[in-house]
């Protein structure tokens, strides 16, 4: 293998393993932005997973799969919902539960499962531009939910930057009492957004057990739920900086399983603590410039609303 | 149409407040029969194997207290950063290390057979657990970091690293290449207090943290500023109460408790380190101090219910082939319903139109 293959092969590496991680941090960040704290990723992330695997499973057909991993995380946000939204609970304790219900529900769910093998999803080759020296196999020899994460995002950003409904979403997150008086459904906005959320933790939960790793574990996730959740903090909840932090810690997972691979002599286990201690620098360094999170964090994040007529 | 409507409370009803984990209880039981039926076991059956075959002999009870003496200390040390919204959610690293601290002592003294050992070792996983719920607590008031997110990455990091000094340098030379380290000797193990049970003597530890961490919640001025700082931040900084003292108060009790319930489970039933030492009790813990409103006496009680919802996962694993994650389950739908409940604390329900919508057009 040359050097300019080994290098796309660890770029399309990165890749994959910034996808997950950018589909689950493109619904937090729309949620958050609709100023709903959801800590309950890992959890939506991991009823994703578990759902798409079995519909794959048992159909033999993976877009079934994909579709019963989105249903499954938006059931999961639903239920979210209707505690912190409806009854106005609080939004950190709602999520710490839906992130410790849906690791158990899963694991109950997947029992059968463990074993399971799976054809998982092929990468689909764009005729032409996957032929390019190293940019062809890194960007256009990817599968479909690689393809899709970037779309997404893209269009999430127009979204929210451009486009009046995403105009009326900040506004829910910023100034929950203006937007209301103006007569917008702040309520409805919310549950819109969080169920985006559900449904892109969820994609990002097929993306792990359908194309990543195709097979189910217990807990397969790994916290990348929340690692997705400080991504959102490290991006300042702007969609594009969203994918740069997520390939960036897909390198970083990525480096380390090289190391592995490449024979030094260091142990697997401390090998595996980077993407951890990546995550808390990273954040670190973030939060440190307190006018910045001030600035950019939506200013009625995690704060119940209740209109008052 | 008559749809029932939420009309907000004048002020907060105490009643519903002691009610709801009762209530929230009852509705998890009443869809754990759901899920039984659903899975084609007999609700009563299963029941039956699920709450009251682990607690029906003496050495089931003894169980009970064994599981749920590191929820208790867990719990007790989560909630008071709770009240003052301090969310340490990493109380299952903070574990973890205080096992390391605590079991390095015993594996590092094989031959010492004083007394000092086990307090020795106590004071060990208490600084581990401590040391570990540092570093969130020093990001958060030095760099504002959010403390949620922190403490939960480090529990990974901790389990990552027991793994590694299992596998690695802990390891039992004599142990067939076991991931696990030898096996600590009589003098670094809690003695059983109870012939026929496992109940050791680190099960009466919370009993001595319950009492101190009632003074101190309810009866001690820095209890005070803890409830105001979670009730009313702006007016516990207007009154010139120190939020970083609070938060590093929190994050270091949280630990220190966290820390000796770890040094409790590998010095008492486990006797070594393994790569898994718990069954996610500082997941569980946070559920439990919700359930017990975070409060000592009520976290007594919520911290029984958890250890009996984990025996009950157990038993039924074993006598009905049901998988341990029953267990998880339950723990995660009693924390929905008792979320659920909790809005009766601050709302009532309302069939027909009440004097706001009547007046509004």
């Amino acid at each position: 293998m040359s050097e300019l293959d080994l290098l796309a092969a660890v770029l399309a590496a990165t890749l994959r393993a910034g996808t997950p991680l950018v589909l689950a941090a493109l619904g937090e960040l729309v949620t958050e932005r609709s100023g709903v704290l959801n800590l309950g990723v890992e959890g939506m992330m991991l009823m994703g997973a578990v759902a798409g695997f079995i519909a794959a499973a048992a159909s033999g057909d993976l877009a079934l799969g994909i579709a019963a991993a989105l249903l499954a995380g938006m059931a999961m946000a639903l239920l979210f919902g209707v505690l912190a939204l409806t009854l106005q609970a609080n939004q950190v304790a709602t999520g710490l539960a839906l992130s410790i219900f849906g690791t158990g529900l899963s694991a109950f769910l997947g029992r059968g499962y463990v074993d399971a093998i799976l054809g998982g999803v092929t990468p689909l080759a764009i005729p032409g531009l996957a032929q390019l020296p190293l940019l062809g196999p890194v960007l256009f020899d990817q599968d479909i939910l690689v393809y899709a994460s970037v779309i997404l995002l893209l269009a999430v950003h127009r979204f929210l930057a451009r486009s009046r409904f995403g105009l009326v979403l900040r506004a829910a997150g910023e100034s929950p009492d203006a937007a209301h008086a103006l007569g917008y459904p702040v309520i409805r906005i919310r549950y819109c957004a969080v169920m985006f959320g559900g449904a892109m933790s969820g994609l990002a939960g097929a993306y792990l057990s359908l194309a990543y790793t195709p097979m189910w574990t217990e807990n397969m996730s790994a916290g990348r739920g929340w690692i997705a959740l400080a991504l959102v903090v490290f991006a300042t909840w702007k969609p594009l900086r969203v994918l740069l932090g997520a390939y960036i810690f897909g390198g970083v997972s990525i480096l380390q399983l090289n190391i592995q691979g490449a024979g030094f002599a260091f142990p697997p286990d401390l090998l595996a603590t980077l993407p951890y201690l990546a995550t808390i620098v990273v954040l670190a360094l973030i939060s440190r410039d307190v006018r910045r999170i001030r600035l950019n964090a939506p200013a009625a994040l995690g704060k119940p609303f209740r209109p008052q007529t | 149409m008559m749809l029932p409507r939420l009309e907000q409370r004048a002020e907060a009803f105490w009643v519903a407040r002691y009610l709801s984990p009762f209530l929230a209880a009852a509705l998890a039981l009443l869809c754990g029969g759901l899920l039984f039926a659903s899975l084609g076991y007999d609700p009563l059956v299963a029941f039956h194997a699920f709450f009251i075959k682990p607690v029906s002999s003496l050495y089931g009870l003894g169980e009970v207290a064994l599981k749920a003496s590191p929820l208790l200390l867990c719990a007790l040390g989560l909630a008071v950063g709770f009240r003052c919204k301090v969310w340490n959610i990493g109380a299952e690293g903070q574990f973890t290390t205080g096992a390391i601290a605590g079991g390095g002592l015993a594996l590092a003294f094989p031959h010492g057979n004083g007394l000092w050992l086990l307090p020795a070792m106590i004071l060990a996983g208490a600084l581990g657990g401590m040391a570990w719920a540092a570093i969130p607590a020093f990001l958060r008031t030095r760099f504002n970091t959010n403390e949620i997110l922190t403490s939960l990455m480090l529990s990974y990091v901790a389990l990552l690293v027991l793994s590694y000094l299992v596998h690695g340098p802990w390891r039992d030379p004599a142990g067939f290449n076991f991931p696990q380290s030898r096996q600590f000797e009589d003098a670094a193990l809690f003695p059983v207090l109870f012939a026929g049970t496992r109940v050791n003597l680190s099960c009466a530890l919370p009993f001595a943290a319950l009492p101190a961490v009632w003074v101190l919640l309810e009866r001690s001025f820095i209890g005070f500023q803890i409830k105001v700082a979670g009730l009313a931040p702006a007016a516990a900084a207007y009154a010139g109460f120190k939020e970083r003292h609070l938060v590093w108060l929190s994050l270091l009790l949280g630990g220190a408790f966290a820390g000796i319930a770890g040094v409790d489970e590998v010095a008492g039933p486990i006797g070594q380190l393994l790569p898994n030492i718990s069954p996610g009790y500082g997941f569980a813990a946070i559920i439990v101090a919700f359930l017990g409103r975070l409060h000592p006496l009520g976290i007594l009680f919520a911290s029984l219910l958890m250890a009996l919802i984990y025996l009950g996962g157990e038993s039924v694993q074993v006598s009905l082939g049901l998988p341990l994650a029953v267990a998880g389950v339950f723990q995660g739908m009693l924390l929905f319903f008792l979320l659920g409940c909790d809005v009766f604390v601050r709302y009532r329900l309302r069939f027909g139109p009440g004097a706001a919508a009547a007046s509004s057009p």
